[in-house]
Parts: C-alpha cells; structure tokens; sequence
C-alpha cells in the first residue's frame, strides 16, 4: 500500500520543489514532531499554536480548506498551468483511447457551445455550485459532511411534498417548500453534528450512514400509500406536482428583455446559487462567525482557548451544511420537475464534493469548477456520438482535480520556501549590517 | 514524506467520488461502422437509461433488438447511455443531439424518456420515435410509439410453474430494485403461483435495493445473498427480476439444486449461467428486442404506426420460455391459464398484495 502511493508524491516534490533546502533554514514544523507522529484527524491535527501568518498546516487539510499561493501572479497562474497539464494528459488519454484527440475536443467545443447546450450546463452547474458551496462550509471547518448526498434528496423529497399538498398564493408556496427543504436539509446535518459532539463520532462515518438511513425513508415514503401520488399504470413514483401557481418560472423572459435570446428553460433559481455564493464568501471573510470557523478549522486548540466552543462550532457548521444542502434540489424542483420521483437527479451530493475541491472552497472557484464540470457531463453525450466512451469524461474530471489539487500543494509549498529564504537572508543581511555598525 | 502520502490519499478519495459518480456503467459504448450508407439506410439512435448495454438485462435486451436491425436492415446506429445524475433536461438534449444530427429513428430505452421524447419529437415531425415501457402507456404525437409490456401476465405463468414444481410448498421472489416496474413483476408471480396451488407459501419478495441506488440491478452478489436467505427460508423455486444481480441469484439457487427462474430474456442460453442452466426452470421473457426492432424496420419501410403498441401475452410481447423442457408437463396447464388470461377471464394484478 505504501509502495505507489508513498511513491508518487515524492517524486513530485523533486519535480516541481527546487531544492531549495537550506541547511541553515529552521525546519519546517513548529511543533517538532516527527512526521509519523502527527496524528491523522483534524481534531488534533494541529497541536502547534504558531501564531505566525506561515503557520504549517498539513498539507491534505490545506488542499481540503482551499488553502492555496498568496500572491496574486500565482493564484491566476497555478490554476492556469493545472489547467494546461491536464489538458495534455487528456489529449494523451483520447490518443491512447483510439480517439484524434484535436477533432474530439473540437466536437467537445462545438457543441458545449450552442445555445441549448448552454442552458443546460448552466443549469447543471447551478445544481453542483449549491452541493459544493454545501460541502465547502464543512471544508473550511476541516468537517467532511459527505451526507449532502442525503441531505439534499431528503430535503427534496419532503418539500415536493409540502408543497403539492397545499396550495398558497405566488410567493408564499415557493418560500413555503424553500425554507421546508433547509430546514429537513439542516435538522439530517445536525444528526451527524450532534453524534460528533456528543458521542466522538466521525462525521465522515455518521453522513455515510445517514445517507443510506435517508435512501430508506425516501423509499419507504415514496410509495403511493404516504407521500406519493397515485398514478395508475405508472413506472414512476412522484410526489404530487406542485400547484402552478407554486412553480419558479425560466430565467429565459427576463434575459430576453436583456437581449439575450435562450432556447429551454433556464432555472429561475439560478440567481439563488450566485446569492449563496456571495452570502457563504460575506460570512467566511467578514463576519465574527466566519473568522471563529475558519479558526476552529485550522487550530481547534486555539479556537479554544480564545473563547470559541468547539463543539458549538460543529453543530452549526453541520447545519449550515444541511441548509445549503436543502437548496441542491429547488431548481430542478421548482422550476422543471415539480416533483420528485425516480427521476430525481440522484448523486449530487459526491459530485459536490470534487467541484469544492476543485474550486478551493472558495466560491468564485467553485462556480468556475462548477461550469467546468457541466461542461465536461454535457459533452458526454457528443463523445459517445464521436465514438469515445462516456467514461473518459469520467477521466478527464478526475484528471482535472489530480492536477489542481497537486499544483496548488506544489505551488504553495513553493511559495512558502521561498518567503522562507527571503526572510532568512534579510534576517543574515541585517545581522551582517548591525555587526557591521558595531564596529 | 508522510504528508505526502496524506496528499495523495485524499487526492485519490476525491478522484475515486468523481469517478464513482460520473463513471456509472461500464461497457465500452459501441455505434455502426459510420459509413458505407446506402441509398435507403437510415440512421437509428438508441437513449439508454442508467445502466446501458451491458447490464445483462433491460437495456442489453433494447441493444439486442439494436444488433438485430444492424445485421438484418441496412442501417447505422449510435448509441449513448444516461448518466446517473440528469433530470429530464438532459434526456432531451440527448434525444435533441441524436435528433439534429439527421437519425430518423430514435428509440428512448426505459419510462423514464417517456416525456422527453414527447417533448422532442414535436420539434422533429420528420423522425420517428419510440419510447420503450411508456409512462402509464401513454404518448402523445404522430411520430411517436410507445410499447408497453405486461410483465404481469408473464409473470403469472410462471409464478404457477413455480408453485406446480415446488416440492416443499415454499416459493421466493427477488427483485432487482424495488419500483412498481418490479413491482408488477411480484403481483403476477404472487397471484399465478396462488391460482396454480392455493395453499402455496410464497416468502416475502426480497428486493436488492431502494432507488435511487440501481445496484440491484447490477451487483450479483447481492442477488447472491438474497438467494441464500431465501433457500434457507426453505424456498425451492425463486424468480428474480434483478437484471445483472439476477445472475448471482441463478447460480446460487443452481448450485443449491434447486428452480431458479430467469427473466427478460431466455436466460437458459445466457452463457453467464451455462453452468447452472439445467437448474433454470422457465424463463419470463419480455420482447423488448422486438419492440425495438419492429421499430426499426416499421420506419424503414414507411409502416410506422404512431401510438400504443402493447406487448402481452396473446401477441408474445411477454411469455413463458420452455427451452430445458422443465415444464413440459404442466405445459397444458400454463397454456390454459395463458389463454384465459387472453381471453380475459382472469385479469391479473400489477401491484403486490392486491
């Protein structure tokens, strides 16, 4: 198991880190434990308190929190140059998969970019911004909520069917489902929260299960005898339909009054995911809030002893969660299915958490990971016509996070060194002078 | 260089989760040779739902009638399958794509296109559509056939061969995943096996999983599992309508010595279960294939009928397989059950407890 895994990263540490190992630099962990006795979970991941700006965290919890270059050159650049290797390996991968890697790409473009093709990759990169933003905020926590899967078809499930049992007039019915599928989205995350406070449960264990404990009830609710509508004949189980007058309509009549001329239907909740994401960055970078989450994420132990409750923190962060989490399914519900059924867009929740992977939890990130994902799902379809099998787009997304992931790692090891020897030989300069002065 | 390793794993969960979601299926998807088109060869797309050809079941069996067209008719195909994460928005584009890109007919595998192609096929007067399992058998447009199956009536014949054949009086049913497609399955294998010998004790169906998880339909060591709980419940026959999973439950009900009954396609002659056929009893078989290739060849020759075709039993949509030759002596007793069911007599139930 060490054998290839222990393997690769090392050798990318030559490849992309000069050696730029000093022998008079201190050495890179404050703490000074070996690297073995570092414990692995994020609890007690980082006993050090090193109140400096280049605090040391390891690097899976800086990859999972977004942590990333500082300089803005790098920032543009890293994702930049992840971008062009994964194109490279991409092309290698349509070569080596029989397929003229220039003309599928071609086909790739041509068609993710007509209009209809547009309306759906925006409408599917609406659906993975609202499952990444959900996830990121359990990610800038260092708590991997892999439940958003359940969360949100739970959610979904029970607001469909609130909503097709009463009818109310315009706005009431839609906030009326809305707020219903935060509030089931965040009270299933809470489970997962109070189990970690309480009893030291693992959230990536309690999610897990509770995804499978959320497949259960939906089964067992979805049946016509409870929730669902009798649809005599059917292959289908759906909720009732939402009354019309509960419905979201297109996104398609107000930008034609823009100019801008869509075939489909656009989710009319699409402005809901660009306001969630402005609210998640507001909350994160200027609230007292976001600063105690984003603390308790990277120092539990300094959280602590600066006054915030740590336990408190996982509850509401594992709602928050929940409650983005609710939002997933309301575009699709509101504006297209008008219920749920068997065709419910299933699996959102995973994708979720690559696209904020993707996007280093940050929310301008995560859209352009978003759109970049629904591009590649869009073009699976035209693959397939073009004679390349669906599951290379399986690849290339896999191959796009790989590369990010590791670039970013690389890059911002990089930069750290290199702040590192900046400051060391100012530091000797400035040494050489006083001495120099003394004389 | 620990924390390498730590980068690396959590790079692999990440990767492994997108592909987990992304890269459901599995077989290589394959299309017609392109071109040497002739004078009257048209173009034929097949939409798979989940899943795709290779599931050994439903879809394999649309493919099947696909392979069928493309080495009796002068055609072309392409196929493209669903992905597991797509509203109804991403049928259309599918359908929209295969549309646009001149296939004249164009086959929706599984209810779940039901709308899509209804919604498609008005902006493509001039293509022809075919939805496999209609939603509540119904379409509406003058370029679309539905084609609904009565997997009950089937299902009927050989819940009785089951319950005649059955020595400890105790029959079982597995289903892949439990919706009322499957569903229908059970009520006409309850009901049949009841008719056929009323003091039958039939165990409670088993069902694989619950949607929105198809492994039931996919997994054959679930089927495996199930078919063990079921043959130490004392059941000697079990029917399963699990798809791919089913192969597990046939081998294992096989190698136990006792029935197991296939479904959708004569699954005697399916190599994956050569090994066990003498222990396949019967097999429920649901034309799909046919539906897609009187399909096919009904617009090549301009005798496409829009509306409900229904396969059944009286025009052998759905029946009964006697390859083995396991029930040829009570084959005078299904044959009679088929006929009144033809006839109406007996009206066979779709939904489970009914």
């Amino acid at each position: 198991m060490t054998g290839p895994m222990g393997d690769l990263p090392s050798d990318d540490d030559k490849l992309g880190l000069p050696p730029a190992d000093t022998p008079d630099l201190p050495p890179d962990d404050a703490s000074g434990l070996p690297p073995e006795e570092q414990p692995g979970i994020p609890e007690t991941a980082t006993p050090d308190a090193d109140p400096a700006g280049s605090e040391q965290v390891p690097g899976w919890q800086a990859i999972l929190r977004g942590l990333g270059p500082r300089g803005l050159a790098l920032k543009i650049g890293a994702p930049v140059l992840a971008l062009l290797i994964s194109l490279l390996i991409t092309m290698g991968v349509l070569r080596l998969a029989g397929a003229d890697p220039v003309s599928s790409m071609q086909s790739m473009i041509d068609y993710g970019t007509t209009s209809n093709s547009v309306v759906d990759i925006l409408n599917r990169a609406t659906r993975y911004y609202l499952s990444a933003i959900a996830v990121a905020i359990g990610f800038r926590m260092a708590l991997f909520n892999i439940g958003v899967d359940g969360q949100y078809r739970l959610a979904a499930l029970l607001a469909a069917s609130l909503g097709g049992a009463v009818t109310l007039p315009a706005p009431f019915g839609q906030m009326l489902v809305i707020v219903a599928a935060m509030v089931i989205g965040g009270a299933w995350a809470s489970i997962a929260g109070l189990l970690k406070v309480a009893r030291g449960v693992s959230e990536v264990i309690s999610t897990i299960m509770l995804n499978a404990i959320a497949t259960g009830i939906i089964a067992y609710l979805l049946n016509t005898d409870r929730l669902a509508a009798n649809r005599p004949g059917s292959n289908n189980v759906a909720t009732p339909d939402l009354p019309s007058s509960g419905r979201i309509g297109p996104l398609n009549g107000f930008l034609s009054n823009l100019g801008i001329d869509l075939p489909g239907r656009l989710y009319g909740l699409l402005p809901l995911a660009i306001v969630i994401g402005i609210v998640f960055w507001v909350v994160i970078n200027r609230t007292r809030f976001g600063f105690d989450l984003k603390i308790s994420g990277l120092s539990p132990t300094a959280a602590q002893a600066s006054g915030v409750s740590a336990g408190r923190m996982i509850v509401i962060t594992m709602v928050l969660s929940g409650v983005v989490a609710g939002l997933i399914g309301m575009p699709e519900l509101l504006g297209a299915s008008y219920n749920y059924s068997l065709n419910f867009p299933a699996g959102l929740g995973f994708t979720g958490i690559t696209v904020a992977l993707l996007g280093r939890n940050h929310p301008v990130g995560i859209a352009l990971a978003a759109i970049l994902f629904a591009f590649l799902d869009q073009s699976s379809d035209i693959l397939q016509e073009v004679n390349v099998p669906k599951e290379i787009v399986g690849v290339m997304q896999g191959v796009v996070v790989l590369t990010v992931v590791i670039v970013y790692e690389l890059v911002r090891r990089w930069e750290i060194r290199l702040q590192q020897k900046n400051v060391a030989s100012e530091l000797a300069a400035g040494h050489t002078v006083a001495t120099e002065a003394a004389k | 260089m620990r924390r390498g390793l730590k980068i690396t794993l959590v790079s692999v969960t990440g990767a492994a989760l997108a592909l987990n979601t992304a890269a459901c299926g599995g077989k290589k998807s394959s299309s017609g040779d392109g071109g040497g088109d002739g004078k009257k060869s048209i173009k034929v797309g097949l939409a798979f739902d989940i899943g795709g050809r290779g599931d050994q079941s439903f879809n394999d069996s649309a493919a099947a009638g696909l392979d069928r067209v493309k080495k009796d008719l002068n055609v072309t195909t392409e196929e493209i399958s669903a992905k597991p994460d797509e509203p109804d928005a991403d049928k259309e584009s599918r359908l929209r794509l295969l549309a646009g890109k001149g296939y004249k007919a164009i086959v929706g595998v599984g209810f779940a296109y039901t709308n899509a192609v209804v919604k498609v096929a008005k902006d493509f007067p001039n293509t022809k559509f075919l939805v496999v399992d209609a939603d509540q058998c119904q379409v509406t447009g003058a370029n679309v056939e539905g084609a609904c199956f009565s997997e009950e009536q089937g299902s009927y014949l050989v819940g009785a061969a089951a319950a005649l054949k059955s020595k400890t009086g105790t029959i079982g049913f597995i289903g892949g995943v439990n919706t009322p497609l499957i569903q229908k399955f059970e009520a006409g294998y309850a009901a049949g096996a009841k008719a056929a010998k009323p003091g039958i004790k039939i165990l409670p169906a088993k069902y694989l999983t619950q949607p929105p998880n198809f492994d039931g339909f996919k997994n054959p060591a679930l089927g495996n599992e199930a078919a063990k709980g079921q043959l130490d419940a004392g059941a000697d026959v079990i029917y399963h309508a699990a798809g791919g999973a089913g192969i597990g439950v046939i081998k294992t009900v096989g190698g136990a010595g006792k029935w197991a009954i296939g479904v959708d396609s004569d699954q005697y002659n399916q190599p994956a279960v050569s090994a066990v056929k003498d222990h396949i009893l019967t097999s429920m078989v649901k034309r799909v294939d046919t539906s897609v290739f009187d399909f096919v060849k009904g617009v090549s020759d301009g005798t496409f009928q829009a509306g409900i075709k229904k396969y059944d039993l009286s025009n052998d949509g759905v029946s009964y397989a006697t390859t083995g030759g396991f029930v040829d002596d009570i084959k005078a007793k299904l044959d009679q059950y088929k006929a009144d069911i033809v006839s109406g007599k007996i009206k066979v139930p779709t939904k489970p407890g009914a």
